[in-house]
């Protein structure tokens, strides 16, 4: 077994020094300065095993999966069929059937608008989102209601950036057909206490769909504690590829579900009289997947797992403790998004310095983070502002890279105030 | 590789501009005016134009944006004017040029807009600056009248 799969790191203290070891991207200087990578919550980087396990692939395994005899589409097979098993269990989904490989979380939610939500929906009918949302999270539902006179209803959010649960308990009733929450903002990393949440909506028996893109990174999420119906993620933004992603839903619900997409694979066979579809989770895979996006994050789920996703969320939640801390000291910085709860997503202005200079300024630095509205403009709108400066963190991270953002802060300040 | 120089982007010129910007605020009654947006940093300003004949008796701008774009405007505003919409349409170009080209050498005509030659190096911040100049061109040339106008064959 590889080092960077050893079940003994789980015990052995934090070391971020051997963990950096793992990510060659890392190690690079970016104008003359060494990377620091603070834009995790946009996408994160890879481990040399994710990258290898696709390698892998290409070089001796491809061939089109679920179909043919011979070696290598077997290989094949077994290889994406495997990292769905690695999935099921990352998430502890009940059965692989409830494992479906997507794009990422725009596709999964999109598929659930269409598949799910679509064939039910009656004009007055309501679709329940919050103001933090993503939006892969708001602008399906718009659609979705655009199509069929639904009506979407958006709860309100409270100035630190925590979705206003009192609102919500008078914005759910009988008209409502769905709820979709984000779990973590990927604007202010507030973590929306979803159990609460799905614990209201149950009793009104409303189904709940969360957008896990931002918290599965940072947390160990179990679909069957949480209760909900459908949970997105994308794999890029933990350690996996991009262009893969997973929606998770509960068999009985899948089961009801129409096929979203046509075509190869979701069927087991057509003629012109009709076609029966394939079993889940192919019911919703048509065509030929993304094999080495699907190894890959399968991989990906086995290494953070290696390391232990509680031990990433008690690292992470100190660099952002530090982080917190340390941004607090400098004259004019404003955080936005002030939960008491939060993931490691820090997102700030500076007074009288657009995001815009700041990311540039930083980016001289060598210190990566993003600037703009990260897809939130709902949010940038609710605290006033065209945009934002975000800091986002992963495990890999140190409180010297830390420091770095903070010297480039004071940096920007001197040369634009 | 060379390695990006923050005080090639951020002159002194840039900076002061950004800080204090010039002709910032509304225009009662403008003879031209337009609207500009860069929907990926949020940047939205308004520039407005009094003509004196054919030549821009005065321009102004307000809005929001980044030191850049501010201060590009900010320049923008005191370059045209006096200028007739002709001369005008040549430092457009030039602009143009200036924000897009490596190692072409600033035409002497720019005058102080020769400090925006640093943002080549940041392909990314090329756009607050030109965002300015578009949305000057578009108000000087609005679409129905560049279609309703003869083209002039001076
Ligand atoms: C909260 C949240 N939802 C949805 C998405 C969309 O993910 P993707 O672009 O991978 O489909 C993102 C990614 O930016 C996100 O942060």
């Amino acid at each position: 077994m590889s080092a960077a799969l050893d079940p003994t790191r789980t015990t052995a203290p934090f070391d971020v020094e051997s963990i950096r070891a793992d990510f060659p991207i890392l190690h690079q200087d970016i104008n003359g300065k060494p990377l620091a990578y603070l834009d995790n919550a946009a996408s994160s980087q890879h481990p040399q095993i994710v990258i290898d396990s696709m390698s892998h692939y290409y070089e001796r395994d491809h061939a089109n999966v679920h179909r043919g005899v011979h070696t290598l589409s077997q290989r094949a097979t077994d290889a994406f069929e495997a990292a769905r098993e690695n999935v099921r269990r990352f998430i502890n989904a009940r059965s692989t059937k409830e494992v479906i490989f997507v794009r990422g979380t725009t596709e999964a939610v999109n598929l659930v608008a269409a598949s799910f939500a679509r064939p039910g929906l009656r004009p007055g009918d309501e679709i329940l989102i919050s103001w933090l949302e993503h939006h892969a999270n708001i602008v399906p539902w718009q659609l979705l209601a655009g199509q069929t006179g639904a009506v979407l209803k958006v709860i309100p959010i409270t100035p630190a950036g925590e979705v206003d649960f009192a609102a919500f308990e008078q914005l759910i009733g009988p008209r409502t057909k769905l709820l979709a929450l984000a779990h973590v903002s990927n604007a202010l990393g507030t973590i929306v206490p979803v159990e609460r949440f799905i614990a209201v909506a149950r009793k009104h028996g409303v189904p709940v769909l969360l957008d896990g893109a931002q918290a599965i990174p940072h947390s160990k999420i179990d679909v069957q504690a949480l209760g909900c119906d459908f949970y997105c993620f994308s794999g890029h933004k933990l350690c996996g590829p991009t262009g893969i992603g997973v929606l998770y839903g509960r068999e009985a619900i899948l089961e009801a579900m129409p096929p979203w997409q046509g075509g190869g694979d979701m069927i087991l066979s057509v003629s012109f009289k009709g076609t029966t579809y394939n079993q889940l989770p192919w019911k919703f895979e048509a065509g030929t997947p993304d094999i080495a996006g699907v190894i890959g994050l399968g991989t990906a789920v086995q290494y953070l797992e290696g390391i232990g996703m509680d031990r990433i969320a008690a690292y992470e939640h100190t660099l952002l403790e530090y982080a917190t801390e340390r941004l607090t000291t400098i004259p004019g910085l404003r955080i936005i998004g002030t939960a008491p709860r939060k993931a490691a997503v820090i997102s700030f202005a500076l007074e009288g310095i657009h995001p815009h200079d700041i990311g540039t300024i930083l980016d001289v630095e060598g210190v990566a983070i993003r600037t703009g509205h990260h897809c939130a403009m709902p949010v940038m709108e609710f605290y006033g502002v065209p945009a934002t400066a975000r800091a986002s963190f992963a495990f890999y991270n140190t409180r010297a890279e830390v420091d770095r953002l903070v010297a480039a802060l004071l940096k920007a300040r001197d040369y634009l105030t | 590789m060379t390695l990006m120089d923050l005080k090639d982007l951020y002159r002194d010129v840039i900076v002061d501009h950004n800080r204090k910007p010039r002709n910032f605020g509304p225009m009662v009654a403008p003879d031209a005016h337009a609207d500009g947006h860069n929907p990926l940093c949020g940047d939205r300003l308004t520039i407005y134009v009094s003509l004196d004949g054919d030549k821009v008796k005065e321009a102004k701008f307000e809005g929001s944006g980044c030191a850049i774009s501010v201060a590009s405007a900010s320049l923008l505003t005191e370059a045209v004017k006096g200028k007739s919409v002709a001369e005008v349409d040549k430092l457009y170009g030039e602009v143009h040029e200036l924000l897009t080209k490596r190692d072409t050498a600033p035409s002497p005509g720019l005058g102080k807009l020769a400090a925006l030659s640093g943002v080549h190096e940041f392909p990314a911040r090329v756009k607050c600056a030109s965002l300015c100049w578009h949305t000057l061109n578009a108000a000087l040339h609005p679409p129905q009248a560049a279609v309703a106008a003869p083209i002039s064959t001076e």
